[in-house]
């Protein structure tokens, strides 16, 4: 294990995968002698060339189009993306055509691509390069969802969407970029997508979390530890396909429910694990209602005080356990 | 021939044979064998007769929605018959006549016309990636193939095809400028048939020509006689040699004219003037080709008579194997979608079978 950033973990997943696999490029914008607008394929033109790191011209939907087109040859295509907003232009190439070739093709074809969107808020970059749109993605059969919250998970999920053989979205949280954490080494070391993981065990509330709040959730879960409140702590990690297995069995255990994330509430994940609960027999176990924690349903603000407010902080967290406790 | 020679801004249109089947252009006709000149027109008859019996089979009930190529078939197959084996086809939705001569199988486009996804399951060595509806967006997937092409430095190249109306989406613009800035090894064609379901060609664009659209991506457009087949032919070969030889993308315009509905769906009397219909089938594409062979002595009556009765046979005993028998099980709902069916697929197949055994799960 090594220490290093959550941009450097993706970065080594991807350069390990291209060493091995001549296949595998990378496109996007900015991301060759800059480096990627956060700087995540910093110096791999160096090692790889303009033929593996292209630079395109503003078009995300040719290049996530063109991705597909090439992913059906045989090549593995990275699709990176400067803002995960972006990705509305590109949804055409993403969601009529790269997920649905294999099922048009019969079966017959495979579509390997990963699509890496950094999003979310926390920057100062306001409405139009802030959002949080997994939801959306959820809800197209075909694609898998993926958003780690860890570098380590970062690398080991990375890898895994790389040598996927359908369209990933691999959502980046903006804001973990520079944050650290210890690294697997192995070249060959992968975390598999659809199994969450539990960061933290508990014995009273299930709290289910992905992506950025996961931090959040543990420094809140760790407070609480010290009132004797005990919250197991779940980290997706994949959306899509979706852990059921993990949610309900850790929800029979502790009785209670509670979901965090950063994107608006209205039609978010969160009502899809909130289903996923109440349509299992965990439901027989709850001792109170379900509650999400999300964004409140607005864009997000480009000022710094009410950009912090639009999105769960610790507090709201935590008025969201001792509602669920009724303290 | 060559693509400078004809300025898409001024309206010069390449053609070598004529609405009547005279080769007005002997410079550039290719030199084919009559067995190659009788395999194109087989291909046409087979194109039309299809066309003909899918709707016939459409208004009976027995095929779904249907988007014939009627007055066509010489932009299709001529363009297509300038590919190697290993070239890929990555089609809009009218391309019936480059499929069939790029080895797609008749069964594969009955099935896929039937509603079975079956019908895009490609045998290995066909190169053509399914029918793609949003218009223009599969023209990314063409310049994609291109550049994985160059990566991997392959020489194959890819045609692609969309109409007069897919040229006004953005995605046209973003496929074009990136295989211009990325050599792809691709040629755009567009069937222009003039109608964009209803809206006339003149109301697309203010650009006089769609061709000339390829000056602004600085690579080659030209307008072609898309009636003519020798010209289509051409024009694509040229446009193929010069994706061989490394230096990018072209774009055709195929000027030609959609003799029947857009789809089964479609009334086309609403929109346009039988006058104009009629004026158009004096240039259809295989009654000038099929004047040309007769008169060179190429194609005799009885030849003619035969190879229609031929190509109707193929055309019903292949309808026949399939109507009726769609082959799928429930799995292939499921089975598709992912590489390995992940496991909400699974809990769906598994209710759905359950249901279909009399419910006995449905008062869990």
């Amino acid at each position: 294990m090594k220490e290093m950033t959550y941009s450097e973990a993706i970065r080594l997943a991807m350069t390990e995968e291209m060493r091995k696999d001549e296949n595998i490029f990378i496109i996007g914008e900015d991301i060759g002698i800059y480096g990627g607008t956060f700087g995540v394929t910093k110096g791999m033109i160096d090692e790889f060339g303009e033929e593996r790191i292209k630079d395109a011209p503003i078009s995300e939907a040719a290049i996530v189009g063109a991705a597909a087109g090439a992913a059906v040859t045989g090549m593995r295509p990275i699709v990176e993306l400067p803002f995960l907003d972006f990705i509305t232009i590109g949804m055409d190439a993403l969601v009529n055509q790269a997920a649905k070739m294999r099922y048009m093709f019969g079966g017959n074809e495979k579509v390997p691509m990963v699509v890496r969107l950094p999003g979310g808020s926390g920057t100062g970059a306001a409405a139009q390069h802030s959002q949080n749109l997994e939801a959306w993605f959820c809800h197209v059969p075909g694609l898998k969802v993926v958003a780690p919250s860890t570098p380590n998970d970062a690398k080991g999920l990375l890898k895994s969407s790389i040598r996927d053989d359908n369209p990933v979205v691999f959502i980046e949280s903006k804001l973990l970029y520079n944050t650290t954490g210890m690294v697997e080494e192995d070249p060959e070391f992968t975390i598999p997508l659809g199994k969450a993981d539990i960061k933290l065990e508990g014995s009273d509330i299930s709290l289910i979390t992905y992506g950025r709040m996961l931090k959040k959730a543990l420094i809140v879960a760790k407070e609480l530890a010290k009132e004797n409140i005990y919250i197991e702590v779940i980290d997706l990690r994949t959306l899509a396909p979706l852990d059921k297995d993990t949610i309900i069995q850790s929800v029979k255990k502790t009785g209670r429910a509670i979901i965090v994330h950063e994107a608006v509430k209205t039609g978010g994940f969160g009502g899809e694990i909130v289903a996923t609960i109440a349509e299992s027999d965990a439901f027989d176990f709850l001792k109170a209602p379900i509650i999400r924690i999300a964004g409140v349903d607005i864009p997000i603000p480009h000022n710094k005080e009410l950009e912090k407010a639009a999105v769960p902080s610790e507090k709201d967290i935590k008025a969201g356990i001792y509602r669920l406790l009724n303290k | 021939m060559k693509f400078e020679d004809y300025n898409p801004l001024e309206e010069k249109v390449f053609k070598i044979m004529d609405k009547k089947g005279k080769i007005i252009n002997t410079d550039d006709m290719p030199n084919f064998t009559n067995d190659q000149l009788l395999y194109l027109y087989r291909t046409m008859l087979l194109s039309r007769t299809m066309d003909e019996k899918q709707l016939s089979y459409q208004r009976q009930g027995r095929m779904l929605t249907y988007a014939p190529n009627i007055g066509q078939e010489a932009t299709q197959i001529g363009s297509a018959y300038a590919l190697e084996k290993e070239d890929w086809i990555v089609p809009s939705f009218r391309e019936l006549g480059a499929w069939l001569i790029h080895g797609v199988p008749l069964k594969n486009i009955f099935l896929y016309w039937y509603g079975n996804e079956w019908g895009s399951h490609m045998p290995e060595d066909v190169k053509v990636l399914p029918v793609s509806v949003p218009i223009s967006t599969q023209l990314q997937h063409a310049t994609g193939i291109g550049m994985a092409n160059n990566i991997k430095k392959e020489n194959n190249v890819v045609l692609t095809y969309t109409g007069d109306g897919g040229t006004s989406g953005g995605e046209f613009h973003e496929a074009l400028n990136f295989a211009g800035v990325f050599k792809a090894p691709t040629i755009f064609v567009i069937q222009n048939n003039q109608y964009a379901i209803s809206v006339p060609r003149i109301e697309q664009t203010a650009s006089k020509t769609l061709a000339q659209k390829a000056i602004a991506y600085g690579i080659p457009g030209i307008q072609v006689d898309g009636n003519d087949i020798f010209a289509m032919y051409v024009a694509t070969k040229e446009a193929a040699d010069r994706a061989r030889r490394g230096e990018g993308p072209t774009l055709i315009e195929a000027i030609t004219y959609r003799l029947a509905a857009h789809t089964t769906s479609d009334d086309p009397t609403k929109y346009r003037e039988d006058a104009e219909v009629e004026e158009w089938k004096t240039r259809d594409p295989i009654l000038r080709f099929k004047t040309y062979l007769e008169n060179k002595g190429i194609l005799t009556k009885e030849w003619d008579e035969k190879m229609k009765k031929e190509v109707e046979n193929e055309i019903t005993s292949t309808f026949e194997e399939i109507e009726g028998k769609a082959d799928t099980k429930i799995e292939e709902i499921f089975m598709y979608h992912y590489e390995t069916m992940p496991p909400i697929l699974e809990e769906q197949l598994k209710e759905y079978k359950d249901f279909l055994e009399g419910g006995k799960n449905n008062d869990k």
